[in-house]
Order: C-alpha cells, then structure tokens, then sequence
C-alpha cells in the first residue's frame, strides 16, 4: 500500500535566512501512530506545519493520500486535520457553533448526528453550548480535537498535544489517540515527552536543528538503541573497587553501597557472567541485583547530544 | 469554489455583529445622529444653503459615505486581524479554501455590515431632513463600491498590522482626517483655491462627490473621474491582496 503522506526532500527557509527544515524525506503509512520527538525549536512544528498548507516549503514535495499539498491543495487538505500546539484565547463562542464553522470550512454540509458522536466522544456533550471561555484548558484542547475530527480526516496531526496539561488530561489525550487509531484514522503527533512516545506511537522520529536524524519501528528502537543497567546492591559497602573488577567497566554507587555496570542487552556477550565470577573470587556478597531497561528519553537524550 | 466554507466564513461574521449588536449597529447611528444634531441642527441653522441644498441635506451624502468607510474599514481589519491574535487563523489557512475565497467571504461580510449601517443612517437622516435622491442606482453603485474598496483596505490593513495598536492607527490618523477633507460637510468649491487643488489628491473627494451627485445632481468633480478613482483605488487594494497571498505576506511564512 503507498504511503499516505509523503514527504520528499522537503526544506524550509524562512524570509529571515533560518533553515528551520533541511532536504528531509518521510514516509507515513496509514493507520499508524507516529511520534515526532525533538527538543524545542528542531522543527517538529514546521514540519507539520508544511504538511497542513501554514508555511510555504522552500522546495521539496508533499503528497498527501497522492494529492500533492501545494497543486492540488484542496484534495490534500480534506485528508487532514489539524490540532494545533497554541491554545486560542479569548473566545465568546459557542463549542458546538465553533465545530460547525470548522465542518464549514471543508464545504461540508452540515451534520448534526456525526457532531454530536464526535461530542460524546470527546465528554463534550455536556459542554455543546458553553461559551469557549468557560471551559477548563483540558476542554478546550478537546474541543480542538473535536474542530479537527469534524471533517473526517485520515491523518490527524496533533501538535504537542499534552504540553502543560495535568497527568490526569494526558492519560486522557492517550485514550482519544487510541480510539482514533482503532478507528484507523492515521496520527502524527509531536510531542517531547518522551512517555508519550513510548505509550503511543507505533514508530518514532527524532528531529534535532531541522534534520530527521532517525526513523524506526519503536519496539525496534528501544532494542537497537536499548542500553541495560545492572545494578549489584553489596552486603557490605567497599570504599575502593577490588583490583579483580577493575577493567570490566564496573563503577561504584551509591557510596559504595552498589556496583553499577552499564551494557548492551543486544550484544553477543554481555559480560555479566564474567562480574559475577569477578564478585565472587572477590569476595564480595550481594543481597540484591536488578536491571533496567534504558528508556526512550535516555535514547533520544544520546541521540541528540551525538548529532 | 469551495462555496460552503465562503458561506461558513461570511455566516460567522455576521454573527459577530449579531453578538456585539450596540458596537456594529448602535454606536454608528448615535454618532451620526449627533452629527445631524451639531452640523445639521445648530452650525446649518446659521449656513442657509449650499448649492441649492439645505445644509442639513447636503451633508448627509457625506454622512453616509463616511460611516460606510469607517465601517467597512474598521468590520473588515478588525474580521482578518481577530483571527490571527487570537490563533484560530489556522483553521482557515489549512482548509481547502482558496485565498480569493477567503478574502470574499471576510470583505463581503465587512462591506454587508457597513452597508447595513450605511442603509441605516440614510433612514435616520430621511427622519431629520428632507432628501431626495435623484439616480438611484448611481447612488447604490458608489455606495457597494465604496463598501467593498474599504472593505478591502481594511483587510489589507488587519493582515499588516501585528498589534490592536497599529489596527487603530492607519484608521484613525489617516482615514479619518481624509474623510473629513473629502468634503463630507462641504463642497469642495467652498475651499480656497490652493486647497481646492490639494483636495483632489484626497481620493476620498471623488467618493463623496460622485456619491452626493447621485442625490442631488451637483458634484465637485465630474460623474466619469469620481468613477474612475473609486474603480482606481478598488484596483489598487486588489492588487495589494493578490501580492499578499502571492507572497504569502505575515499569513503563511
């Protein structure tokens, strides 16, 4: 099946001389949640931003659903909704009038029964003729979602969607993602809370000074780029690290109440036997030993740092 | 044309002027009201007539034309800027609608309010004076045209400026003074003569002439120049708008 969005070479300068996007290609493939993480100011916005018609691409092509986004725009722009990362203010509106003029907007004739399932869905129902500025935060990002759904997009992109919200609204945001997803809308999220990649996304991207410096499966990810960590707790703290253990990559924590040993969980020898025959002609007992998994953020921290 | 969504856009407007009822509809017809009451009552009492027109008749071509401006400029910056301060121009920009209609949708929703306003006033002068208006059509003509040319220019104006103080600025320091110079409670002919001549670089003068010749068959200028530079200047501000979406100017970076 061809992609649904497709992003070839695309690159962006703005009028000021900043490159915010260099030559960068991408392949979205439908019914995936993708996760777009970088920190502030790498370019995730604009990329998305380009995507949805908002900046001009410097150069480069955009084909969504085949539908080349600067040619044949309108067709393009259908398959899409957009949930945007800044909060519009000072609103008099009312939450159902703002979701019809959205349905507007596409050419769509209105529908009543589709408005009201988007609503419900969103715990919005309650709130159909309130006022935008009577809502709490958390419904207004919902009502975003719901402006953004009313057209019944294939690709909803979602903007930061759970920056500066509580972990109660986050978890919140996680379950609409999922319930789209089964519906098999298409998500493109940015996001630089790492947990919300890890919880959510089917692939993850990482974008850093306007360069995709990686694209994987984020399952595969975590395995290639998954470090583990051992951790011996000792019976009795040393002061120095036995001459046995030196060379092994071994550190002392904790005061040395603990030896700490960093590895490759994919690699064809760990090491871990060798420690562990080093403790025990050392002398040294232990009442404990765990490992951890290195998570997404601890990746993309190295990654970014490397680039 | 994606007709709907000019349909959703205009509908959305216009319900803004239903929503703040005493700002779009009220306060325009007080102030003119004053107008009458001040020009009209207590200085056109002492001036007798003015080419053939009481005073008070006369100026109400003038009236109408400078609310009609005011109106469409200030409904047609204050639709496109609102938007874009409050953040929910995204919404427009990324659905499949043409920048052409965009800009009908805002400007003719601008220049409906002003007209309705412009509709107003003109009852409310016909309780005041006695007014006659002698081409009818002409008079609709000027008036459609005047709405939608400052409809436009206040759309220019709304996507220029990137402050509220900059949206009052253009309208009040030099729309206004060019709308009481364009002869709206004079004829140019009452000037002196130096003046006379600088009023014609005033592109408002050809507005109101050509709008009060409608009424009562006199003007300061001849019916086929004001035409022409109300028609000039609708061109220029269509030009302006198309090299501000053609260049993406402070809407798409």
């Amino acid at each position: 099946m061809p992609p649904i969005l497709s992003i070839r070479n695309l690159e962006k300068t703005y009028d000021g001389g900043f490159q915010a996007l260099k030559p960068l290609s991408l392949d979205i493939h439908a019914g995936e949640v993708f996760a777009l993480l970088g920190p502030n100011g790498a370019g995730k916005t604009t990329l998305i931003s380009t995507v949805c018609g908002l900046v001009r691409p410097s150069g480069g092509q955009i084909l969504i659903g085949g539908h080349d986004n600067q040619t044949a725009y309108r067709q393009a722009r259908r398959l899409v909704g957009l949930v945007p990362q800044e909060m519009p203010t000072l609103q008099f509106e009312q939450v159902r009038d703002l979701i019809r003029l959205s349905r507007g907007l596409f050419g769509l004739p209105p529908d009543e029964t589709l408005i009201e399932r988007i609503l419900k869905d969103l715990s919005l129902w309650d709130k159909r003729d309130a006022a935008l500025k009577e809502l709490s935060g958390g419904m207004k990002r919902r009502v975003l979602v719901a402006k953004a759904l009313v057209h019944e997009p294939q690709i909803l992109f979602l903007d930061e969607p759970t920056a500066g919200v509580d972990v109660e609204l986050r978890r919140d945001m996680w379950r609409i993602v999922t319930d789209l997803k089964a519906r098999g809308v298409t998500i493109i999220l940015t996001t630089h809370y790492i947990e919300e990649a890890e919880e959510m996304a089917d692939r993850v991207g990482v974008i850093t000074r306007g360069e995709l410096i990686l694209v994987e499966e984020k399952a595969a990810l975590m395995r290639k780029l998954g470090r583990k960590e051992l951790k011996v707790e000792l019976a009795e703290p040393v002061s120095v690290l036995p001459d046995s253990l030196s060379g092994l990559g071994i550190e002392l924590a904790d005061e040395g109440r603990s030896l700490r040993y960093i590895y490759d969980a994919q690699g064809e020898r760990t090491g871990i036997t060798g420690i562990l025959n080093a403790l025990s002609d050392a002398g040294l007992r232990f009442h404990d030993l765990h490992t951890k998994q290195s998570s997404l953020e601890e990746i993309f921290v190295d990654l970014v740092k490397d680039s | 044309m994606n007709f709907p969504a000019m349909k959703a856009i205009y509908l959305w407007e216009m319900a803004r002027t239903r929503r703040t009822i005493m700002q779009s509809i009220v306060s325009p017809v007080l102030s003119t009201s004053l107008y009458f009451i001040v020009f009209g009552g207590a200085i056109g009492s002492r001036i007798s007539e003015v080419d053939g027109v009481s005073y008070g008749a006369f100026i109400v071509p003038g009236l109408i034309m400078m609310s009609l401006m005011t109106q469409a400029l200030s409904n047609a910056s204050f639709g496109i800027y609102f938007p874009q301060f409050t953040g929910t121009i995204y919404e427009v920009l990324s659905a499949p609608v043409s920048f052409l209609e965009i800009t009908i949708a805002y400007v003719g929703a601008a220049a409906t309010k002003a007209m309705i306003v412009g509709i107003i006033i003109f009852l409310t002068a016909c309780l005041f004076v006695p007014i006659q208006l002698q081409h009818p059509v002409w008079a609709l003509a000027f008036f459609v045209l005047t709405a939608v040319s400052f409809a436009l220019l206040g759309f220019i104006i709304g996507i220029w400026a990137d402050n509220f103080e900059k949206l009052q600025f253009l309208p009040l320091l030099i729309v206004t003074p060019l709308a009481f110079l364009g002869g709206s409670f004079y004829s140019i002919s009452m000037l002196p003569e130096t003046w006379q001549k600088l009023a014609l670089l005033n592109p408002v003068v050809y507005l109101i002439s050509g709008f009060r010749w409608s009424f009562y068959g006199q003007a300061d200028v001849s019916l086929a120049l004001s035409l022409g530079m109300t028609l000039l200047f609708l061109l220029a501000c269509l030009w302006v708008i198309h090299w501000i979406f053609k260049t993406g100017y402070k809407l798409k970076p």
